[in-house]
């Protein structure tokens, strides 16, 4: 009993202090957060007075089995489905965000849908909502059974998912209001930043302790990643929002850092953003995930542990391709640039484990379209880690630089690598987490493949060509001496461009809502899709003998 | 592990089954590439050569540049101009470092759906400004940047301001103590076309005061953003820097 009183006492407390905030706010957005944060805490006190077994009944609406097993599953299922709709709702924003470019009437002359502040709420729900929950999800689920220990800290893992959700609408309800810190990927302002801190650490804790709680002596190859991962964007992300607030009941803050060492700060932050929650974290999901769909180990141990750590070390130096040309100084451009171009090698030694791990299962591919998915995911990952090693050259960037081509390669490597990655490691779980004998539809994991695929190649095809053109565009001189074409006529000619890039947006997201149909239905323990199999090439006795020539 | 290599120093065996060892051996790993990368920037004093010119921004023009980041401006235009023949022709000298010292944050941007905002000050009218914010298309129809109409509506209310300029000394902008105690005199002065500002020009040199929105009766956030634009790369005489530049 007092337990109780001394916990929902506490939340009741926080929900007071949250409310005193908002009506002392400096400014509208901070009130408007801090309400949200009160109602978060009211949330919870109520929860916790009411003492009902609120997880019991969402176990019964969501049709979660009863843990009874070796695993602590219910934080994964929730967020499994957190990432299907964060990931909708991230594709959702994005294509809308590519039609305002083609068709800016799309604006609406309505500050909060305007294209300035709806592209960090596509970029942060794709990054941090979709694919945060998708490795905070996968990480739980790996690191229970590649150490064959239960999560430790159950209630901790519990608010790591919960305050990570609330940190994505503190995020998204910010960038709609205009609240943000003004530099790519590192948006949200210095108090949402701070609650992402502790969420952060609460995730080291659990992931950490789980593991010190092993049976299994070695620490499999996912877990070094998934570590690695958690613990610099630990450090990218304090160091990089280092940042002096205007007031301490007011959203604004200014960047301690200026010009030059807050431009290489946050692109080190930047990029390393992609090197370890785009890369690392997928890797680990990859190593899992690949060889249990496979049912085969592991291509190479000994490439793993090279590649692993010259990714880590390499990534880190990568930073300063996104300012070449620019004022930071050259050394630090080439230094950059160097470690770009070396980046590639331990990029595809990622690649290559994955890929030859199907070494023996390849027939696979034709028969089984969640393993079709991860190599294809494997091989856009090798197509945009070589791509970007290319673009770091000086000479390359020159052109490509500040142009489409950057955003083609970005969607090839997170619609390519890390959507189809996590689509298939969902393909995955879903049945496992609900006790389910396997997907309700495989024909449908079809369709989800093949709409995703085309839209990326309509999406990257469009992008390059539009990145490209937009260079050369650019620097073109007539014979008389002079700049061939004014600004305004380059963005003219990307219109086309812009148009087949969102029939591309359109297909992956399309894809995106089968794949929610499938996963729900595999949820509601629906009985399985009455549809051919995927593989038509009946099995003939007679056919199935050694080719031996005849003789005349 | 086989006894042969039990007792070697070098074991990926022993991380792998030490994970505070592990983590600590990773940490190590990706800290030294940012170490050696951005350490050297606070102390290397040729990472921002020294010119003339350069002063931290007036209140209005930070209440301008607020307004700027708050539409995600950077989105979509950069503020860094390439040393290239077709930037510099297109754009203006090439940006300097130092042009950027007092942003805090800086909005170097990485992306030109619109054209490059470094040297845009002066480039234009005011009335072209506003115009071009209410109504993009209305003077460039192949415009695709959206339309900013309630800027101009919206009164501008920015909150103390000397609190901005105080944060942003502690963060290393050389704010005198009279530029913070009248911050907020300041910010009105400079967008009022009937007060005195030769205080404000005095303290922040070729600073422009007028009324930029067209409607001298109100303070307005277009004011501030059309202040902040009409500003951009006019406080440095590039010429100056020339002499710098070393032929081959």
């Amino acid at each position: 009993m007092d337990r109780l009183l001394l916990k929902s006492g506490g939340w009741f407390a926080l929900a007071l202090l949250a409310l005193l905030a908002a009506l002392m706010a400096a400014d509208s957005g901070f009130a408007v957060h801090m309400g949200i944060a009160c109602a978060a805490a009211l949330l919870m006190a109520v929860v916790t007075v009411r003492g009902a077994d609120y997880a019991g009944i969402a176990r019964g609406l969501l049709k979660m089995p009863v843990d009874q097993g070796k695993y602590d599953d219910d934080p994964i299922r929730w967020g499994v489905i957190a990432t299907v709709f964060w990931g909708l709702a991230g594709f959702l924003a994005g294509l809308f965000i590519a039609l305002q470019l083609a068709f800016p009437a799309l604006n609406l002359g309505i500050e909060y849908t305007s294209f300035g502040r709806l592209r960090p709420l596509h970029t942060s729900a794709v990054i941090f909502a979709f694919g945060g929950n998708a490795l905070i999800a996968t990480s739980f689920y790996v690191v229970q059974r590649t150490c064959r220990a239960r999560l430790a800290f159950p209630t901790l893992a519990r608010f790591v998912f919960w305050g990570y959700q609330l940190f994505i609408v503190l995020a998204a309800t910010g960038y709609l209001m205009g609240i943000t810190e003004g530099r790519e990927y590192a948006e949200p302002e210095w108090y949402v930043d701070l609650w992402l801190t502790i969420v952060w650490v609460a995730y080291l804790v659990v992931f950490g302790g789980t593991i010190l709680k092993r049976s299994e002596p070695h620490i499999y190859v996912a877990n070094w990643f998934y570590l690695s991962f958690i613990l610099t964007i630990a450090m990218l992300h304090i160091v990089n929002n280092l940042s002096m607030p205007v007031s301490l009941l007011g959203s604004k803050s200014y960047s301690a850092f200026a010009g030059v060492q807050d431009a290489l700060t946050q692109w080190w932050y930047g990029h390393n953003a992609v090197g370890f929650f785009l890369t690392a974290g997928f890797l680990a999901m990859m190593y899992y995930f690949v060889p249990k769909q496979a049912e085969r180990p592991i291509y190479s141990y000994r490439l793993s542990i090279i590649h692993f750590w010259s990714l880590i070390f390499l990534y880190i130096w990568a930073g300063p391709h996104h300012l070449h040309y620019t004022a930071l100084p050259d050394w630090a451009q080439t230094l950059g640039m160097v470690f770009s171009v070396m980046l590639w090698m331990p990029s595809w030694g990622g690649m290559i484990n994955g890929l030859m791990t199907l070494n023996g299962a390849w027939d696979r591919i034709r028969t089984d379209p969640i393993i079709r998915m991860m190599v294809m995911a494997l091989a856009f990952y090798g197509m945009s880690t070589f791509e970007g090693p290319m673009m770091s050259v000086k000479a390359v960037n020159s052109l490509s630089h500040y142009t489409e081509w950057t955003i083609g390669h970005v969607h090839s490597g997170a619609l390519g690598w890390n959507g189809l990655i996590t689509f298939a490691s969902l393909y995955y779980l879903a049945p496992r987490l609900w006790k389910r004998e396997r997907l309700y539809s495989l024909r449908l994991v079809n369709w989800h493949f093949w709409l995703a695929t085309v839209g990326i190649v309509l999406y990257a095809a469009s992008m390059w060509v539009a990145g490209i053109m937009q260079g050369l565009m650019w620097r073109e001189y007539g014979s008389d001496g002079y700049l061939v074409y004014a600004f305004s006529e380059v963005v003219s000619a990307m219109f086309p461009m812009y148009v087949i890039r969102a029939a591309g947006g359109l297909m992956y997201l399309a894809g995106a809502i089968i794949m929610a149909w499938n996963i729900g239905k595999t949820i509601a323990g629906s009985p399985l899709r009455e549809e051919k199999p995927m593989s038509d090439a009946a099995y003939d006795p007679a056919a199935d003998r050694p080719l031996v020539t005849q003789p005349a | 592990m086989t006894s042969k290599t039990k007792g070697k120093f070098w074991d990926h065996g022993r991380l792998e089954r030490n994970v505070s060892l592990l983590g600590i051996a990773s940490l190590i790993v990706v800290a030294i590439g940012g170490i050696v990368e951005i350490a050297p920037l606070f102390w290397i004093d040729n990472t921002i050569e020294k010119v003339d010119g350069m002063r931290p921004y007036t209140p209005l023009e930070l209440a301008g540049r607020n307004i700027y980041i708050r539409e995600g401006c950077y989105n979509c235009h950069s503020q860094m101009i390439r040393p290239f023949r077709d930037e510099t022709e297109r754009y203006g000298h090439y940006s300097l470092a130092a042009e950027s010292m007092y942003d805090h944050p800086f909005q170097w941007g990485s992306k030109r759906t619109g054209p490059d905002l470094a040297r845009v000050g002066g480039k234009y009218s005011d009335e072209w400004h506003v115009q071009h914010l209410k109504d993009p298309r209305a003077v460039v129809p192949e415009s695709i940047m959206p339309g900013y109409a309630f800027l101009a509506e919206r009164e501008l209310k920015p909150g103390d301001m000397s609190r901005d300029l105080t944060a942003l000394s502690n963060v290393g902008v050389p704010y005198s103590k009279d530029d913070i105690a009248s911050a907020n005199d300041d910010l009105k002065a400079q967008a009022d076309p009937d007060a005195d500002a030769k205080d404000l020009i005095k303290r922040y040199p070729k600073a422009q005061a007028r009324d930029f929105d067209g409607d001298p009766g109100k303070l307005t956030e277009m004011d501030a953003l059309v202040a902040y634009l009409q500003m951009l790369g006019t406080l440095v005489d590039v010429e100056s820097a020339r002499p710098q530049e070393v032929d081959r």
